[in-house]
């Protein structure tokens, strides 16, 4: 599997990231070198095994309906690049 | 001309009731002030790890085993990557390829007929946080964002295309909000957004098989703009059609101001989710067992219950929707009932006080001011000729402002009824003294001349009078019995 320069500059768009053409360069070729790297695992024979969607063998881990003590908002606004009040401030995004 | 005819499917947000969120131990409650109710899970902190709530697990599956759906296993859960400020983690933890709930169906009433619809799809994902738009000068650009709301627990309802009409539309919007609150899964209050619906919408020529191009409209915010929403596509599609035009596949999103449906700015890469199995949860598998322990543990559902109203209580098919509609409500017939009240008495005093009051004042039927135990009691007080009906009306409207009950009413107020013969007769003899003529033509056989007799008895003792014994007193004295 190849990924083309419009795929990464499509991911790219979708992470939201500004990426230069030598970047678009650079990148596809960075990626297609981890792809090239993971395609080792399709010469492996897994006719016997079951598609899974998790690798530790554990299942219905949950946990009881009960609260918890949540952040200050001065905790939870710790990381926050700028606020208003007590909410995190963002540019906007229009929808 | 060539008649077209909507094909509408719903997805129906539902937030579920559970004391904290999904994935972490924060408090659900809505209103709290911004950014109260947040951790590192619903933050997307690093190295934050997410673990199921039972609770809502439970309550998921609550709605896909009344929707009788098949329940994939393992089920899964996945994430749905975006970037948009609601979210801090830039994905959704939902779900996709193995929801808890597929290939179900839901029943429900249109104008006497039943209706059945597809439920394609039931999956539990993170609700997101509540973006506001600061319209003041100055604030140009920003946004401000309160995370409280991220990871309260969400259920999502996807019904087939299979709603012709805004008739079975709102009726499948009504019946799938009462289904919730009588699981007691959610409050589905829509003026706090824990019910939202979207609806799918397509139309195609009267008769055809085929699906034509669907255009999805949001920001349906009741019942009423649902509906306006829907007709305002089905006329715009209509009008497409038949002027040879095509339909592009969009989200439209509702103006209610305007009463119009206008194109959602997006680009198509916006809906590429690349949805992928979140390696934080683990699969859920379900047993057999267990799956039919929660299905036994539901409660009676609306239909049924509408049901063995008509039936076990006798009561006409419209009082028994009426006093179904809200379980909270049915409940309390089935207590006082049960209390040995008659039913059609019981049916009465729900409708006709009950309900007119609980209207009156805006208040929800979560929280009645009055017992069962209150109306079987004032109930009995009437039925044993305490109290006749009037006073009985005012006893109710008492009881529901102050929860106090009827008999202590009764004695406060001095409504106790004159039941007793011997009480009574002096005030019947001075009416028949002071109209002679009336008693005299009664006494001929003229029948119209009591009701006037008795007014004027129970005139004089204050409306305390027992009707039905003056009455009797009056034929006994008049005509000899």
């Amino acid at each position: 599997m190849r990924l083309s320069r419009d795929e990464i500059a499509h991911v790219a768009l979708l992470s939201r990231l500004k990426l230069t053409e030598e970047e678009m360069a650079q990148f596809t070729g960075q990626l297609n070198a981890i792809l090239d790297h993971f395609a080792a695992l399709t010469e492996a024979d897994t006719g016997d095994i079951d598609a899974t969607t998790h690798v530790v063998p554990m299942t219905n881990v949950m946990r009881a309906d009960v609260q918890r003590p949540s952040f200050a908002p001065d905790d939870a606004l710790a990381n926050a690049p700028e606020r208003a009040g007590d909410q995190f401030k963002v540019p906007r995004v229009v929808e | 001309m060539v008649d077209y005819e909507p094909v509408i499917g719903f997805e129906i947000h539902a937030e579920l009731a559970t004391a904290s969120k999904v994935f972490c131990g924060c408090g659900t409650e809505p209103g709290a002030p911004p950014n109260t109710h947040t951790c590192p899970v619903c933050l997307g902190l690093p190295g934050a790890l997410p673990v199921l709530n039972v609770a809502a697990l439970e309550y998921a599956l609550k709605v896909v085993l009344a929707c009788h759906c098949d329940v994939p296993s393992p089920a899964i859960f996945e994430r749905k990557n975006y970037y948009y400020p609601d979210l801090p983690k830039n994905y959704q933890i939902s779900q996709k390829r193995a929801p808890f709930g597929v290939n179900g169906w839901f029943e429900f009433e249109v104008n006497g007929a039943m209706k059945r619809v597809r439920i394609l799809d039931i999956h539990l994902e993170e609700d997101a946080g509540k973006l506001v738009h600061p319209q003041e000068r100055g604030a140009a650009g920003v946004s401000l964002v309160d995370y409280n709301r991220a990871g309260v627990p969400l259920l999502e309802i996807v019904s087939g295309p299979d709603i012709h009409s805004v008739e079975e539309a709102e009726a499948y919007m009504i019946a799938m909000r009462r289904l919730l609150r009588y699981l007691g899964v959610s409050e589905a209050r829509m003026e706090l957004g824990q019910i939202r619906f979207e609806a799918n919408i397509s139309v195609r020529p009267v008769g055809s098989a085929t699906l034509g191009t669907r255009v999805e409209i949001k920001n349906l915010n009741s019942y009423r703009t649902v509906i306006r929403g829907i007709e305002y596509e089905v006329a715009r599609q209509t009008a497409l059609h038949r002027n040879g035009e095509r339909v592009a596949q969009e989200t439209r999103l509702f103006d209610d101001a305007r009463g119009i449906t206008l194109a959602m700015r997006d680009k198509e890469e916006a809906h590429d989710y690349r949805y992928f199995p979140d390696p934080d949860l683990v699969p859920m598998r379900f047993t057999p067992e267990y799956l039919e322990r929660l299905r036994a543990g539901l409660p009676e559902l609306p239909a049924a219950r509408r049901a063995r109203f008509i039936s076990a209580y006798g009561l006409p098919a419209y009082d028994a929707a009426l006093l179904t509609d809200e379980k909270a409500i049915a409940d309390f017939v089935d207590a006082a009932v049960a209390l040995s009240a008659p039913p059609k008495s019981v049916s009465n005093w729900t409708m006709g006080e009950l309900l007119r009051l609980l209207n009156e004042r805006g208040l929800s039927p979560d929280a009645l001011p009055i017992t069962p135990a209150h109306l079987a009691a004032l109930i009995t007080l009437v039925e044993s000729g305490a109290i006749n009906q009037n006073q009985a009306k005012q006893v109710f409207a008492e009881m529901f402002e102050t929860g106090k009950e009827p008999a202590l009413i009764v004695k406060e107020q001095g409504f106790a009824q004159i039941s007793d013969a011997g009480a009574l007769e002096a005030i019947v003899n001075e009416v028949v003294a002071a109209n002679p003529d009336p008693a005299a033509r009664y006494a001929a056989g003229e029948d119209k001349p009591l009701g006037f007799l008795v007014g004027q008895v129970m005139k004089r003792s204050g409306g305390k009078a027992n009707a039905p014994v003056v009455n009797a007193m009056l034929r006994e004295k008049l005509r000899g019995g």
